[in-house]
Parts: structure tokens; C-alpha cells; sequence
């Protein structure tokens, strides 16, 4: 099954102005149901207006988006029922906190749907769980927590409508290292547990190869490459080229490698470099 | 999209009209807004068109753009029209029909009205359209210093006015991401009715107030850290300076003015 379908989907800010620029051009893809992609482009690279068309709140300029193998700019479908099925977290998630409680800022999106007042709770509680909002926090003000725990209290508020995708722009940037590491992996307990379709939209390519599955690169507007994250890497240099960084244990592979020392072109993790390092100093000393 | 709008009028240009001293337009425009008053008849008024036609072909804005400063007034000048052709009344009738008379002396009045309106604003337009917001806001404050006198803050309007400036963009950009990111959890931002209205302007108008106070919070911070004490004593990177160009422009517009209240007499 496929989550999500793109068909030659462009898009154009400003048309008609001076400062017309295509920000998505020509993008065709398909994600499959339950994987955990990641997305990976420079600043400007069209990543956060390509994910702002699988909810519906971009219309592309041309081409068609698919969501659940149904076309979502027909007549008979409604836009905002999309937003239910796509959940959407923006950059700075925080920033969206409004209402007095926690419990009540988790509840919108639930209560957006028209869900009965046991279902909202039944909700609000096992997102909160998901994303480790501590129940005594619920009664509280989302103000008076820290950015991290403000992020979480964000994206739970996403959680809580049971999207079938997930979409995520940088979820953890701006965190601490502590931070960073907590939302991600609760990111990821929550796509083992719920089986749900995540895509996860970054600048670092660590972040990326840890959690996702399949990697799309953009580059000016465009899919420049999508792969699994094991071959991602067999690609190295273009990535270079574009200017984006690899994951420093890949540098050191590819150092080696120059130095005739072939480790493989699929190390992005220090665990497996170790073992491919012993692997290979053990065949030597044979 | 909110984006869209712009806010400020100015073009940025190299023309002699640009590089006027904004403290010297600010009072061309308003002797240019006199001169309109001064005027009685027709041909003061002509003149006095001409005169402004002639400065926006030199500032090298485009003439579309007079277009665009007079349609916010459209309804203003429409009202001022039909007000002064049916109510001013003289001893020549030019069409009665019905319980509508049309004297001669409406005719001409509501004209030179309308006339006089849409050189007005094209006049005053000029200045945004050649001057920036801060070119603007210093030239305010120079020109208000006298008032200091008085002891009215004049430095600390002008130093609110530029950061409100300053800030606009910003926050427009703010409202944007925060509707992005309530309408993505399901927020119905066009629900009918005023009070769901109201009730779904809650989501975007808290989040919004937040980041605006601790931007001002964090602003205030940054320019007590840099000694900031207000005007007094305070020294500018760039500093207003009159020319010749601004000495002479002010000379033709003063001649100007001179021939208008000559063909007051005359006529």
C-alpha cells in the first residue's frame, strides 16, 4: 500500500510578481504505509513546501498529490478531513501553544474532529504517554515549561488527532542534546508502536540515517535522490557535491577507503564501522 | 497569502527627487498642499498638476503607481463629486430633470474639488514613494526637535515609530506560520458567524501576543546591554544633510507657490 503519492508536483510562490520563484519543481514519489522516511535539503531547498502539500495547505501549481491512494484536490473530498489523516508538525511547534492547560492544548486537534469528550481524553492521555508529557504536567500551563517539554506537550497535540502520516519539520531543532535525543527516540517509539507512516524533515544527515528507513535528498526544488538509508551513502560524493554534509563516521569510511582500506559504503553508524573495522583486522591477521 | 501585502510604499531609486533631504520634502509636501488650497481657479490648479505630473517624471516612479495611491480614497473623492454637483447652487441651471437640478456652479465646483483632491494625495504619495520609512522617521524627529523644548518626547516617537516599522514584516510572517500550524490541527478558520469568528481568532491571536511580547522583551534587553539611554547626546551613522539640490528645489517651489497666487489676482 502507499501512503502517499506525488505526481510531477511543482509549485510556484508569488506568480504573477517580480519575485516568482519555483520552490517544489517536478517532484514525483511514493512513500510506502508504516515507513519512516527522511527528508534532507539545504535551507530553500523546497522540503518545507513539498511537506506543506501533503496536508492540503499548499495547493501545488501543477500535478497531483495522492494520500491514501485518493486523490485530495477532487471535488469530493474535504481538505480539512486530509489535515486529520495527515498530521502536521511545523518548525517551532512550541510557538502553536495557546490554551491554558496542557491537557486542553493536546485536546484541540481531537476536539477539531468532533470526537465525544471520553474519546478526546482517551486521546489527550495516550499522546501524552507517546510523546513522555508527564501526567502532572497536564494540569498545568504550556507556558511554564521548558522548550523541550513545550515541544513534546506540540507535538502530542499533532499525536493526539491518530494521523495515519505523520510529517515532522526539524522536530528537534533548537533543542539541547538531551532534548534533541528524547523527542526523536519518542518519535520513534511511537512509529514501532502505532505502525503510522512518519516522515521526518532535517538539516542533519545524523539525525536522519539514525531513525529513517529511506532517505530523499532535495536540492533546489528537486528530488535529487531516494534511496534506503543503507545506500544513501554509495552516493557520497554527489551529497558532498550539493554541499550537505555526511555523518563523520562516513567521512572516516571514505578516508580509509582512499587510503585502500574498504570498509563498505553503507556505514553511517559508529556500531557498525566497529564491526566491519574488526571484521576486516581479523581477516588480516589470519 | 498574508505575505502578499506590503507595507511602506517606497522604491528605492537614485533620482534627484530621492536624494532630496526627507526633512525638506516633508515640507514640500506640505507647502505643495497649501499651494492646492491656494489655488481658486482652474488654471492655479493646472499649474500647480503640472508641477507634480513633472516631479514624478523625474523621481522616475512609474505613473501606474498614481493609480494605485488614489484607490484607497475612490469612495472619498466618488462622495465629494456627487455632494458638491447636486448641492452647490448657482443662477445658470445645466439640466433639471425630475426633482434633480444641475446648476453650472456645481459642474465646476464638484470638478475642481475632485481635481483637487487627487492631486493632493498624488502629491503626498510622492514623499512615501521616494522617501524610506526610516529616512522618514528621521527627518519626524529633526523636524519636531524644537518641541523638545517642551519637554515632549520627540526622540522616543521616532525611535516607536521605526521599530513598529521594523517590526511589521516580522509579525506578518509570525501570523502566517501560526494559521499554517492551527489550521494542520484542524482549526476552522472560516467559520461563519461573528462569535465563532472570534472564538477561532483565540488559537492564532495568543500565540502571536506571546512571541510579540518577548520579542519586545528580548529588544529592550539588547538595547539596554548596548547603553541605549535615549536621545539625548545621541550621534547618527547617517546624518540628514541640506544641499544646494535641496536649496534650489525649495527656490522652484516657492516660485511656483509665487506664480499661483499671482493668477489668484489675475483673474
Amino acid at each position: 500500500m502507499t501512503a502517499i503519492e506525488t505526481k510531477k508536483l511543482s509549485y510556484k510562490y508569488g506568480i504573477g510578481t517580480p519575485f516568482e520563484i519555483k520552490a517544489v519543481d517536478d517532484i514525483s514519489l511514493t512513500v510506502e504505509k508504516g515507513s519512516f522516511l527522511g527528508i534532507i535539503g539545504h535551507t530553500g531547498s523546497g522540503k518545507s513546501t513539498l511537506i506543506q502539500h501533503l496536508n492540503g495547505l499548499l495547493k501545488p501549481t501543477h500535478g497531483e498529490i495522492l494520500i491514501n491512494e485518493r486523490n485530495i484536490w477532487t471535488k469530493e473530498v474535504n481538505i480539512r478531513s486530509i489535515r486529520f489523516e495527515v498530521g502536521l508538525v511545523f518548525q517551532y511547534s512550541e510557538h502553536q501553544l495557546f490554551e491554558e492547560t496542557v491537557f486542553r492544548d493536546i485536546a484541540f486537534g481531537p476536539k477539531n474532529i468532533g470526537l465525544s469528550e471520553e474519546e478526546i481524553k482517551a486521546r489527550v492521555m495516550r499522546a501524552a504517554q507517546a510523546m513522555g508529557v508527564h501526567e502532572n504536567w497536564l494540569s498545568r500551563s504550556p507556558f511554564d515549561l521548558s522548550g523541550g517539554q513545550k515541544r513534546r506537550v506540540a507535538l502530542a497535540g499533532v499525536i493526539a488527532m491518530e494521523p495515519q502520516i505523520l510529517v515532522l519539520d526539524e522536530p528537534a531543532a533548537g533543542l539541547d542534546p538531551y532534548g534533541r535525543d528524547k523527542v526523536l527516540t519518542k518519535i520513534k517509539e511511537y512509529h514501532e508502536n502505532s505502525g503510522i507512516t512518519i516522515l521526518l524533515v532535517s538539516h542533519s544527515m545524523e539525525d536522519i540515517v539514525k531513525y529513517a528507513d529511506k532517505v530523499i535528498v532535495m536540492n533546489k526544488g528537486g528530488l535529487f535522490l531516494y534511496e534506503k538509508t543503507d545506500k544513501v551513502f554509495s552516493h557520497a560524493d554527489e551529497i558532498v557535491e550539493i554541499g550537505l554534509d555526511v555523518p563523520q563516521i562516513t567521512r572516516l569510511a571514505r578516508l580509509l577507503k582512499a587510503r585502500g582500506i574498504d570498509i563498505g559504503d553503507d556505514i553511517y553508524t559508529v556500531e557498525r564501522a566497529k564491526a566491519r573495522i574488526l571484521e576486516l583486522l581479523g581477516k588480516a591477521k589470519k | 497569502m498574508l505575505k502578499d501585502i506590503t507595507i511602506g510604499q517606497y522604491f528605492p531609486g537614485d533620482s534627484v527627487i530621492h536624494r532630496l533631504d526627507a526633512r525638506f520634502k516633508i515640507v514640500f509636501s506640505i507647502l505643495a498642499a497649501a499651494m492646492l488650497f491656494t489655488a481658486q481657479n482652474f488654471i492655479g490648479l493646472g499649474i500647480a498638476a503640472v508641477f507634480i505630473i513633472m516631479c514624478y517624471a523625474v523621481s522616475g516612479i512609474r505613473f501606474r503607481m498614481i493609480l494605485k495611491s488614489l484607490k484607497p480614497i475612490v469612495p472619498l473623492i466618488i462622495f465629494t463629486g456627487v455632494l458638491n454637483l447636486f448641492f452647490i447652487k448657482g443662477e445658470e441651471i445645466l439640466l433639471s430633470w425630475w426633482i434633480i437640478t444641475i446648476h453650472t456652479d456645481g459642474l465646476r465646483t464638484s470638478a475642481f474639488m475632485v481635481v483637487r483632491i487627487i492631486t493632493l494625495i498624488t502629491g503626498m504619495s510622492l514623499l512615501t514613494y521616494t522617501s524610506s520609512p526610516i529616512m522618514l522617521t528621521d527627518a519626524i524627529e529633526s523636524l519636531l526637535s524644537p518641541l523638545k523644548k517642551l519637554r515632549f518626547p520627540v526622540h522616543e516617537l521616532a525611535m516607536m515609530m521605526m521599530i513598529a516599522l521594523r517590526f511589521i514584516p516580522l509579525l506578518i510572517e509570525e501570523t502566517d506560520k501560526i494559521m499554517m500550524a492551527q489550521k494542520a490541527r484542524g482549526a476552522n478558520l472560516d467559520a461563519k458567524g461573528l462569535i465563532k469568528k472570534a472564538k477561532a481568532l483565540i488559537p492564532i491571536l495568543i500565540p502571536l501576543f506571546i512571541s510579540a511580547f518577548k520579542r519586545a522583551n528580548e529588544l529592550a534587553m539588547a538595547m539596554e546591554c548596548r547603553c541605549y539611554r535615549g536621545g539625548e547626546g545621541r550621534t547618527r551613522l547617517k546624518k540628514l544633510k541640506a544641499s544646494i539640490l535641496d536649496f534650489l528645489a525649495f527656490g522652484l517651489i516657492l516660485c511656483v507657490f509665487g506664480i499661483i497666487i499671482a493668477n489668484n489676482f489675475a483673474f
